[in-house]
């Protein structure tokens, strides 16, 4: 077998294990990536910058364990900014295997508030955890009419009408805006009902592999913004200044897709090589 | 009549729903919030409670028959009678420390691991499908390298793959996106005019 012939048919454990050990290596080696933030972030992020404390955000947490590693970075910063904003903050989390994990996250991103602040934010005062009810579509339909009609009680069994927070909010109509993070369809159900029905503003943050299929939406306006995977999550996380986890991530990432192209080129090398010898032996 | 009733009762529910979309009064309103809102997830339990009896009758058969791989069935039925068990309202209901232990100690690691692996996959296929075959398997070649340089460090030339990589993101792929969309939304439409109107009847069944 030929030089090219071994570059045109690598065995794939190779390629896994040459992927392994560079992201390890990333991972163990820290080093800056310049980070340009996209328009796409910046319109969030000025979004809710330029809401006055006091002001209601709904963050819709639609994602499981799975995309957590890219998803869960840039809802900590959206939290982040809405915290250090005293912006108060409604949560759903409509994906089977999320609560939970929506409930972690906002214990720690409250932890982490009392930590750097000092002040402690409260349930029910400062935001309010809905949880999780099956069938989203008709879920976001409830919430447009009436957040009580598919929560009459908060993720901890509390009644919303007891809660501080929920006396001055009904529908959509008393928040500012939804920014849903999702891994799954949802993200087309808050396009298509909450937005669609309700002309709620909307942005989105979706895994790296989903953020193409909605740029159409934000041409049309039906969105005002995207945060595209970890390097969605890495801007975002720069324009909160709350670096972390992304940021680290987007170093692993670049490693990661140049051990693809290097790949991709000794692939196509042996490729033309051959092609190139077979020509020449007809 | 076996066949009439559900055909009049999609129609009039399909009927009452377009009608609704577009007259934004309380009696309307009334009627979304009673038909829309709270029938579906009554259907819906028993629909759960029907998937969960078939999940364990065909898990018990295969398990009986000693099927192929039978031992993954006993994994599965063991992760679902504990999780109920563990969110029975005398160990806490959904927020028991038995769920959180469940949700953190499996089902986080063995979700986000599963996904994880995928990158091994996509780079193997990325070796593998990207080959310059042809004028248009080089296109896409390029494009893909092009879109992942995106994030380089490349001194000069940084900005100009960035905007290269976002003019294929928002032309091209977008022109394509757009286009599949429309698609997609047309024949949603014309699906369920014909369903709503009775002329698609395949979901009620043969008999």
């Amino acid at each position: 077998m030929s030089i090219f012939e071994k570059m045109f048919a690598i065995d794939r454990r190779w390629v896994y294990l040459t992927l392994g050990i560079a992201v390890i290596i990333a991972l163990l080696i820290p080093f800056s990536i310049p980070l340009p933030i996209s328009k796409e972030a910046q319109s969030i992020y000025d979004y809710v910058d330029r809401l006055a404390p006091g002001d209601v955000i709904h963050l819709a947490m639609d994602y499981d364990p799975s995309v957590m590693g890219e998803l869960q970075p840039m809802t900590y910063a959206i939290l982040k900014q809405c915290f250090d904003k005293d912006i108060k903050v409604v949560v759903s989390a409509l994906h089977q295997f999320g609560p939970t994990l929506a409930a972690n996250t906002i214990d720690s991103a409250v932890a982490r508030h009392r930590e750097k602040t000092g002040e402690t934010k409260v349930n029910g005062v400062d935001y309010v955890y809905l949880g999780y009810k099956p069938y989203p579509i008709l879920i976001i339909l409830g919430m447009g009419q009436n957040y009580r009609i598919p929560f009459p009680r908060d993720y901890y069994g509390v009644p919303l009408d007891s809660l501080p927070m929920m006396a001055t909010i009904r529908n959509y109509n008393d928040v500012k805006g939804v920014l849903n993070v999702s891994g799954t369809s949802a993200t087309d159900y808050w396009i298509n009902y909450a937005q669609g029905r309700y002309n709620v503003p909307l942005a989105i943050g979706v895994t790296g592999v989903m953020a193409t299929e909605y740029y159409p939406y934000l041409q049309t306006n039906q969105i005002f913004g995207i945060l595209g995977g970890l390097k969605g999550a890495a801007e975002y996380e720069i324009l909160t200044d709350a670096q972390g986890p992304a940021v680290e991530g987007m170093r692993v990432q670049l490693v990661a897709h140049s051990i693809v192209i290097l790949f991709i080129i000794i692939g196509n090398i042996g490729f033309f090589a051959i092609r190139r010898s077979k020509n020449k032996a007809l | 009549m076996k066949r009439q009733l559900p055909l009049l009762l999609i129609f009039a529910f399909g009927a009452f729903m377009v009608v609704q979309y577009f007259i934004p009064h309380e009696a309307s309103e009334f009627f979304y919030e009673f038909v829309a809102l709270d029938w579906p997830p009554i259907v819906g339990v028993f629909a759960l409670s029907l998937g969960t009896i078939s999940l364990v009758r065909v898990s018990i058969g295969k398990i009986q028959r000693r099927e192929p791989n039978w031992g993954y069935t006993i994994v599965t039925l063991a992760g679902l009678v504990s999780i109920l068990i563990a969110g029975l309202p005398w160990f806490g209901g959904k927020q028991s420390t038995m769920v959180e232990w469940e949700f953190n100690n499996v089902m986080l690691p063995v979700t986000a691991s599963m996904f994880a692996i995928l990158a091994f996959f996509i780079a193997s296929a990325a070796y593998r499908a990207f080959r310059a075959r042809s004028a248009l398997a080089t296109l896409l070649l390029v494009s893909a390298v092009i879109v992942m340089m995106r994030f380089f460090p490349l001194g000069p030339l940084t900005e100009t793959t960035g905007a290269i990589a976002d003019w294929i993101l928002n032309v091209p792929n977008l022109a394509a996106k757009r286009a599949i969309l429309i698609g997609v939304g047309l024949g949603i439409v014309s699906t369920a005019l014909k369903i709503i109107l009775g002329v698609e009847r395949s979901y009620l069944g043969r008999d």
